[in-house]
């Protein structure tokens, strides 16, 4: 469980970047993060594993006070990924890069191979596992930096801008993966600006803006408010935009899901038929 | 006559056992808004670093084929010479900035130009407001955020007013509503001073509707060439992994169940919901 209260954060340059936020993501959550660049949602995430640590406020990651333990401990428990991943890439190969961490913390050799397989093969990388990450796309490079965290299996994840660069099979599997980290009780938070992927997980979603939370709820519920996106800099996902513009014909507004809006617009055709 | 055309193109990185991309032809008129889209590492960007001879120039490798933009051999001419025709904006904008300012950093292709003092001015004021980063030109360009170098890195190609302007996934950290107005200006500089365009995304929601011309490539081969209304109407299964338009793919989902919504495939939500509308109503 990660518990924030009343979090502050200035910046050596003196920009406040978090102006107070407040929020308890529980065990198993799967949160988005949204809001317009700036609104301090890289920021805040940086506290979930101590990169950054409150000027004011407390920052609990199971029960402990970000300040007083290492970023060592917590990132055994809160696995980070980086929005640009050469900021983490580093060995010279794919295979070396996602067994490092795993190596640090002391894992058995048999462990480490299982897991790098288990990683490698996850995120469609097993034939570059002697390629150097700095070959290949930049869209395969940010499915590396994954890899490299998801091996040593940590209780929560947090993923900044994880769908850049990924085609849409790519996407596809990550939503999937997801789903599965959920139901064996992990926790996901994800800083996304790409509205259409989360209209496919439907997640909690954190609207932020200025440095404070402006927004909290179900995807589906925020995802279809024009008045609550609009101060956040975010789009309607084109399901939602359909909707909305059919709104004066009688039709449900709160519609993100394409099979949900198949089986609706089938339905009205229907009926205006008879 | 064809801005940017390949033949039967090759190209393998030095040290790489296959080629990244593998019998490419293919033509960019002038004027045109190009898409290039297609899986993570079909060799999108490998092409886009053809066009202003990044390959073979830095990049050294084996090239084979021709690649011809502005009727120049790019074999021939080295990037220095086609940076003058075409503007590449990279897909890490942290591997194109350097100077000291923003500023300095968008006026830096115009000083090695030899361009007059006051046209430098001009346009790199021009660039700046056009890419709402004005305020941020006494900033360095690495103490901003990621959506803000974006702007940065498009700015300083804008500024150079090439013919061609070749944009690698250029918004991909910015806020949908930022990426929109980028996208926006991008295609007004296509429709108003006829600057041709090449996008490489992977987000057609966003990008399918600039486009009069878009090329699909799969494992470093292209594999759909054409009109994006007649392309993304086909209801080929490779095209679901390139992620259509919801709006589309909705359309397409209520044809397969019987709904005539017409013969034009809608590429945005506005088209979509038109049709629906004159089909509720009709009824």
């Amino acid at each position: 469980m990660i518990e924030v209260e009343d979090v502050h954060y200035v910046y050596p340059n003196n920009v406040e970047a978090l102006k107070g936020v407040s929020l308890t993501v529980k065990d198993g959550e799967f949160v988005a993060i949204m809001g317009q660049n700036g609104a301090g949602k890289t920021t805040l995430v940086k506290h979930f594993n101590g990169l950054l640590k409150p000027t004011q406020g407390t920052v609990r990651v199971d029960g402990v006070n970000t300040k007083k333990t290492s970023i060592a401990t917590l990132a055994k428990n809160v696995g980070f990924v980086f929005q640009n991943p050469d900021h983490q890439l580093f060995s010279e190969t794919v295979e070396e890069e996602i067994s490092f961490a795993l190596k640090n913390f002391g894992f058995e050799a048999e462990v480490i191979e299982k897991r790098l397989d288990w990683a490698l093969n996850l995120l469609g990388l097993t034939q570059y596992r002697k390629t150097s990450p700095f070959l290949l796309s930049g869209g395969e490079r940010k499915r590396v930096a994954l890899a490299s965290v998801l091996a040593w299996d940590p209780q929560a994840l947090v993923l900044d801008e994880p769908t850049i660069g990924q085609d849409h099979e790519q996407k596809e599997r990550l939503r999937q993966f997801i789903v599965q980290m959920q139901a064996q009780g992990k926790t996901v938070v994800i800083v996304t600006h790409d509205v259409e992927f989360v209209a496919e997980c439907n997640p909690r979603v954190l609207l932020m803006k200025e440095g404070k939370i402006v927004a909290d709820g179900e995807g589906k519920e925020i995802l279809t408010s024009p008045e609550i996106l609009a101060q956040s800099s975010i789009v309607l996902p084109q399901i939602a935009q359909v909707f909305m513009q059919l709104e004066s014909l009688g039709l449900p507004r709160d519609v993100i899901d394409i099979y949900e809006a198949k089986e609706i617009l089938l339905k009205v055709l229907k009926e205006r038929r008879k | 006559m064809a801005i940017i055309e390949t033949k039967n193109v090759a190209y393998t990185y030095p040290g790489a056992a296959n080629p990244s991309i593998s019998e490419v032809s293919m033509k960019v008129e002038k004027g045109e808004f190009v898409l290039i889209t297609g899986p993570s590492g079909c060799g999108k960007t490998t092409l886009c670093r053809c066009f202003n001879g990044l390959i073979p120039h830095f990049y050294q490798g084996e090239l084979k084929g021709e690649v011809t933009v502005s009727g120049m051999d790019v074999t021939q001419h080295q990037t220095h010479e086609m940076a003058k025709h075409v503007g590449l904006v990279f897909q890490n904008p942290e591997n194109q900035l350097f100077a000291l300012s923003v500023e300095k950093d968008v006026a830096f292709g115009l000083e090695n130009l030899g361009f007059a003092r006051e046209e430098m001015r001009k346009r790199v004021d021009w660039a700046l407001n056009l890419t709402d980063i004005y305020d941020l030109r006494e900033r360095s360009p690495h103490e901003v955020s990621g959506g803000q170098q974006q702007r940065v890195a498009i700015a300083a190609v804008l500024a150079m007013q090439p013919e061609i302007i070749v944009l690698d996934e250029p918004t991909s950290f910015l806020d949908p509503l930022s990426a929109e107005k980028i996208f926006d200006v991008i295609y007004e500089l296509n429709q108003k001073i006829g600057i041709t365009v090449v996008l490489v995304e992977h987000r057609l929601d966003l990008t399918a509707k600039y486009a009069n011309h878009i090329i699909i490539m799969d494992e470093g081969k292209v594999c759909f060439d054409g009109a994006p209304r007649e392309i993304l109407s086909t209801e080929e299964t490779r095209l679901i992994g390139v992620g259509i338009p919801k709006a589309t793919l909705l359309y397409q989902l209520l044809k397969k169940e019987g709904v005539n919504l017409g013969d034009v495939t809608p590429l945005s939500s506005d088209e979509l919901s038109a049709l629906l509308r004159g089909a509720l109503e009709a009824k």
